[in-house]
């Protein structure tokens, strides 16, 4: 079924990153595979020998192979540790990519890459005022998710888990509590998914669309993995559609038995 | 014979030097760079490409340009 972010209609519920791939044919292979409808790229600063007088200039074939794919753009703002990098790097991503829209990360822990949650809330409020969609990559803190949004956010992205970890949504309480306590607010899980499973799980939870990069484009078979993924999704969003049953303590009984077979 | 007077700047870290009054939109003509591939920024603040000829380096000015990639 189809659903709205940032009032555009998409089909696709998954995400993908296009970093680390084994080449751009299997990145592009990718995406195809993985249905996805919207994608991320980055930004990076130059090296100086690519901007030496006279110099070669630099061929961006990855931007056009991007392109060809037919894939909405988002952004980020990868590396920065102040809002005002942030802002900066964000108003270069909306004229470099034409977008408004913009995947906004602000770092505040080397280790853990974990967002930093007051920087990011200042660059969002100044993005918002700037006419940005500000889509945060953010944590699963459900009281910093509500300034974000009283800031103007539209959208949320906490972690599952650690960028480029792989380890799944560590925290399934916190992610439970955001989604019922936003209702209504299209809620992504961007970060830490490392297998399909992951992935169902996020959807299962009734979160509106799964984020990740590193788990295709590591695997064997980025291209296997991206439909893996595709079908994982889709399996989560189509089992909390139709309702998961309420668990139970103790087990009880399915087949419609009267009392004991012999007595 | 004039004199033409250089400054020095830096282009993503590292020194040039550039006639005075040199615009930024012509450093990046000099370095062969696609103005449409690049966005770039003066001392850490953004300037846009509508923006670029009109804004005149002075010496110490930090040039950055950034490119587009892949990204998660």
């Amino acid at each position: 079924m189809n659903f709205h972010i940032a009032d555009v209609e998409l089909s696709s519920r998954f995400f993908l990153g296009t970093s680390s791939y084994p080449s751009p044919q299997v990145l592009q292979q990718a995406i195809a595979a993985s249905g996805a409808q919207v994608v991320t790229v980055g930004l990076k600063r130059q090296l100086a020998a690519a901007t030496a007088p006279n110099g070669q200039a630099t061929q961006n074939n990855f931007y056009q192979l991007i392109r060809q794919s037919g894939a909405r753009l988002l952004p980020n703002t990868a590396g920065c540790r102040t809002a005002r990098e942030a802002v900066t790097l964000a108003h270069m991503a909306r004229e470099l990519f034409g977008t408004h829209w913009i995947k906004l990360e602000v770092v505040g822990d080397e280790h853990t890459l974990q967002p930093d949650p007051f920087e990011l809330l200042t660059a969002t409020t100044e993005l918002v005022r700037a006419g940005f969609e500000v889509f945060p990559y953010c944590t699963d803190d459900l009281v910093s998710c509500q300034r974000l949004l009283d800031a103007g956010c539209r959208i949320l992205m906490p972690w599952g888990a650690p960028i480029g970890s792989g380890q799944g949504l560590i925290n399934p309480y916190a992610l439970r509590t955001l989604r019922a306590r936003l209702p209504d607010v299209p809620l992504i899980v961007d970060a830490g998914i490392g297998c399909p499973s992951d992935a169902a799980l996020a959807m299962e939870l009734g979160f509106d669309a799964v984020l990740l990069n590193s788990a295709v484009a590591l695997a064997h078979q980025p291209v296997q993995m991206a439909e893996a993924f595709k079908l994982g999704i889709e399996s989560g969003r189509l089992a909390y559609e139709a309702g998961i049953m309420a668990t139970q303590d103790m087990a009880v009984a399915t087949t419609p038995v009267t009392g004991r077979p012999f007595l | 014979m004039s004199h033409i007077e250089h400054i020095l700047i830096t282009v993503n870290g590292e020194s040039q030097s550039v006639p005075a009054g040199a615009s930024l939109a012509a450093v990046i003509a000099n370095a062969q760079l696609a103005a449409e591939t690049v966005a770039t920024a003066v001392n850490g603040e953004f300037v846009p490409r509508n923006n670029r000829a009109a804004r005149e380096l002075l010496a110490g000015d930090a040039v950055f340009t950034f490119q587009a990639i892949t990204g998660g």
